[in-house]
C-alpha cells in the first residue's frame, strides 16, 4: 500500500541503525514513557524484546483511565434520567455498583461519542453528562464544548470533570524519593499542548532528563538512544523529539481555552493518592456546566482491592507480572485494577503483548 | 461471546460450533442473523449483508448455495420505501450467485421493541464430492492466504454509525464469495478456509492455532491494508487484525499458493489476493513479525475492541 509520512518512523532500517548503537553503549538504564499510548506503542512494535537487557522500561501514570478514581464511575451511576455521554474506555471500568456497560444493560442512557461536542448535540434532546476524562490533551476540546454550550444557551449539559494533569504527577513521584528513574520518555500529545516547558522542573530540580517522543517505533527508541547518551554525558535536559507536533511553547490557543473554562485544584489519583494541584475543575464562572455541584456528587475516594497493585505499577515500582493478580484473577475480561481495565493500561499492555 | 457459545454447549448436543454444519449427503446448513447499524452503510446494506454473509458461511465449507430462506423482524413504522430497498438488494445478490430466495417470515415489533430491522436467514447448500475442509489437515508449512485488503468493513460501519466524518470513499467490503472459493478449489491445496469477520482475522487465526496447537506468524509488511483503514484505526486506538471483515476468505493451502493467488487474482472479489503468513512448528501462539522484525503476539480477544479516549 501507499507509502505515508508515518512509514520513515517505521522505516526497519532506521530503526536498526539506532537499535546497534543503543546496543553500542551498553548501559543500564531505567526509564520510565509516562503515557498509555507510548506503553500500547512498545507493545505494539515489540520494542522491549528488541532491546537489551540493560534498558529497563517502565510504565507511569499516563493513561488516563487508570487514574480515574473509582467513585467517578459509581457518581456517574447514582444519575437519574439523564443521558450519560462518555469516551468509549470507559465503558467497562467497574465501580462498586458495577461499570457502564452493565448500566447500560439495566437502562441507564450511556452513549459513547468520540468527541465532547457529540454530547453536546445529544443535549439539544436530553439532558446530558459528559465524562470529562483525560489529561491536558483531551481538556482544551472540553472546554471549548463547555464555551459552546454558554454561548448557544444550553442548558441540558454538564461535565464530570475528573481532568488531570500530568507534570505534576510526574513530580509526585520522584517527590516520594522511592523511584529510581533515570530518564522519561515524555507524551507526545500533552506536550503538543503544554509544550516542553512544564518539564524543566525535572533537569533543574532532580538532575534527570526527558524526551517528548512521538509514537512510533523510530521516534521511540531515538527518546531511549537520546536518553542514554544524555546519561553518559551527565548533562540531563528536556529534548523535544516529536517535533512534527510538538512546539516548546505548547498551543497557546488551546491552554487559554483550558484555563478560561477550568482552575487546578488537588486531585485524587487511583494507584497515587491525592497529588497538590494535579487536577482540573470548572471554574465558578461555568458552574452551572459543573455536573458535581448540578447534581451534587460525593467527592471522589478510592476504594481498590487490598491486593491490587496498581499503585506500584503506576509509580514505576513493579512490572505488571509482579502482581498477585495479574493474569489470574484479573485480566483484560475481568479487570480487578484500573491498569488492566484500558487497552492503554500498562497491565492490559503486558497481557497482550509480553 | 466464546462464554455464550460455551453455556450453549452445555445445553445442545452441538457437533461443534461451526457458522455451517455438514449434515448427510453432503448438504451444508447455516443460519446467520444480522442487527447492523446503520441499515445503509457505503458498499451495501443490511439486506446485501444478509445474503453475502449466509452465502459465505456456505462457501467456507467448499458448498454450492442452493437454498436461502429470510426472515425480517421489523419495527413499527419502518418505511416500506427501506424494506423495498434492503430486498432488492438481498435479490441481487442471490441472482448473482445463483442461490435461490424460497421464502421466509416477517413479524412486526411495536415502536420502541427494536432496531428498524433485523434479518434472519437461513441456507442450504452442497458439498461437491472430494472436497472436505477441516483444521484437521492443517500443519507445519502451510501458508496463509487471503483475497485482499483487511478491515474495510468494520471501519465503513463505525465510520458510518458514528458519523466521527473521517472524509474517506471507503466501502464495506461486503461480498459474496462462493464463486471465488469454487476456483480456488479447483486448483487444490486448499486445507481449510473461514471468513474473517468478527473478531478479524486475528480472531481466526487463534481459533485455527487452538485446534490445531500449531503456532502461526504472519507477515506485517505482507497485510494488505488501505492506509484510510489503517490511518482511522489508529485514530481510534483499534487493531485492524480484529476489525471485522464481509467480503473476505482466509485460506490455508498446502505448500507454495502461487497458482491459488494467481487464480484468486482473477476473480472480482480476489484482486487484492496474496500470501500474508505461514504454520509454524515449534511455535506457541499467533504472532506478527513486526516491520522492524519483533515478534507481536495476537492475543484471542473477547469483547470488542473499545475506541480510546486520546
Amino acid at each position: 500500500m501507499s507509502s505515508t509520512i508515518i512509514d520513515r518512523f517505521r522505516d526497519p532500517r532506521l530503526a536498526q541503525r539506532i537499535l546497534d548503537r543503543i546496543k553500542g553503549y551498553g548501559v543500564e538504564i531505567k526509564l520510565m514513557e509516562v503515557c498509555g499510548t507510548h506503553t500500547m506503542a512498545i507493545g505494539r512494535f515489540g520494542l522491549r524484546k528488541l532491546l537489551p537487557p540493560e534498558i529497563d522500561l517502565l510504565s507511569g501514570p499516563g493513561c488516563p483511565v487508570c487514574v480515574t478514581p473509582t467513585s467517578v464511575i459509581d457518581s456517574v451511576l447514582s444519575l437519574k434520567g439523564v443521558r450519560v455521554a462518555t469516551f468509549g474506555d470507559l465503558l467497562r471500568v467497574p465501580g462498586r455498583g458495577g461499570t457502564l456497560e452493565m448500566a447500560r444493560g439495566r437502562g441507564l442512557d450511556v452513549r459513547v461519542v468520540y468527541s465532547p461536542f457529540d454530547a453536546l448535540k445529544m443535549a439539544r434532546e436530553k439532558e446530558t453528562v459528559f465524562i470529562g476524562v483525560g489529561f491536558e490533551t483531551t481538556a482544551p476540546g472540553v472546554a471549548a464544548t463547555i464555551i459552546t454550550a454558554r454561548e448557544e444557551g444550553i442548558k441540558n449539559f454538564s461535565v464530570l470533570s475528573a481532568f488531570k494533569l500530568i507534570p505534576p504527577a510526574i513530580d509526585a513521584l520522584l517527590a516520594s524519593g522511592k523511584s529510581r528513574i533515570e530518564g522519561f520518555i515524555l507524551p507526545g500529545h500533552v506536550s503538543t499542548i503544554i509544550g516542553s516547558r512544564p518539564y524543566q522542573f525535572l533537569p533543574e530540580r532532580y538532575r534527570i532528563g526527558g524526551v517528548i517522543a512521538g509514537f512510533e517505533p523510530v521516534d521511540i527508541l531515538e527518546a531511549i538512544r537520546d536518553l542514554i547518551d544524555q546519561k553518559m554525558s551527565n548533562r540531563p535536559r528536556i529534548k523535544i523529539g516529536y517535533r512534527r507536533s510538538v512546539r516548546p511553547e505548547g498551543n497557546e490557543r488551546a491552554k487559554e481555552l483550558m484555563n478560561r473554562v477550568f482552575t487546578v485544584e488537588d486531585s485524587l489519583w487511583r494507584g497515587l493518592g491525592w497529588i497538590k494541584r494535579s487536577g482540573l475543575t470548572l471554574r465558578d464562572e461555568y458552574a452551572q456546566f459543573d455536573a458535581s455541584r448540578r447534581y451534587q456528587l460525593l467527592p471522589p475516594s478510592i476504594d481498590d482491592d487490598p491486593n491490587c497493585r496498581c499503585g506500584d505499577v503506576l509509580r514505576g515500582l513493579i512490572k505488571p507480572p509482579s502482581c498477585p493478580l495479574f493474569g489470574r484473577s484479573c485480566t483484560p475480561d475481568h479487570p480487578i485494577g484500573p491498569c488492566m481495565v484500558s487497552s492503554e493500561g500498562s497491565c492490559a499492555a503486558y497481557y497482550h503483548y509480553e | 461471546m466464546h462464554q455464550l457459545l460455551d453455556e450453549f454447549k452445555k445445553v445442545f448436543d452441538l457437533p461443534g460450533l461451526e457458522d455451517a454444519h455438514e449434515i448427510e449427503d453432503r448438504i451444508a446448513l447455516t443460519a446467520d442473523s444480522f442487527v447492523v447499524k446503520p441499515i445503509f452503510f457505503p458498499g451495501g446494506d443490511i439486506g446485501r449483508l444478509a445474503v453475502t454473509g449466509t452465502i459465505n458461511d456456505l462457501a467456507m465449507k467448499g458448498a454450492i448455495p442452493r437454498y436461502l430462506m429470510i426472515t425480517y423482524i421489523i419495527e413499527e413504522g419502518f418505511p416500506i420505501d427501506d424494506l423495498v430497498k434492503i430486498s432488492e438488494s438481498a435479490q441481487k445478490i442471490a441472482d448473482e450467485v445463483g442461490i435461490k430466495i424460497v421464502g421466509g417470515d416477517t413479524k412486526v415489533v411495536e415502536k420502541g421493541k427494536g432496531d428498524g430491522i433485523y434479518i434472519t436467514t437461513f441456507g442450504v447448500g452442497i458439498i461437491p464430492d472430494g472436497i472436505s475442509l477441516s483444521t484437521d489437515r492443517i500443519e507445519p508449512g502451510d501458508r496463509i492466504v487471503i483475497n485482499g485488503p483487511i478491515g474495510d468493513h468494520g471501519v465503513a460501519i463505525i465510520n458510518a454509525r458514528e458519523g466521527f466524518g473521517l472524509a474517506t470513499d471507503l466501502k464495506s467490503d461486503c461480498a459474496p464469495l462462493s464463486q471465488l472459493v469454487q476456483e480456488m478449489l479447483k486448483v487444490g491445496g486448499v486445507k481449510f478456509m473461514r471468513d474473517p469477520t468478527r473478531g478479524g482475522v486475528a480472531t481466526i487465526l487463534n481459533e485455527v492455532y487452538q485446534e490445531t496447537g500449531y503456532g502461526i506468524i504472519i507477515v506485517e509488511e505482507e497485510l494488505p491494508i488501505r492506509p484510510e483503514v489503517r490511518g482511522a484505526c489508529e485514530l481510534l486506538g483499534i487493531d485492524p487484525l480484529y476489525v471485522a471483515n464481509e467480503g473476505k476468505v482466509i485460506a490455508f493451502t498446502k505448500g507454495d499458493p502461487g497458482d491459488i493467488i494467481r487464480v484468486m487474482r482473477q476473480n472480482r472479489y480476489g484482486g487484492g489476493s496474496c500470501c500474508i503468513g505461514r504454520v509454524e512448528e515449534d511455535l506457541d501462539g499467533v504472532y506478527l513479525k513486526t516491520r522492524i522484525g519483533s515478534l507481536r503476539p495476537l492475543i484471542m480477544l473477547s469483547a470488542d475492541p473499545l475506541p480510546r479516549i486520546c
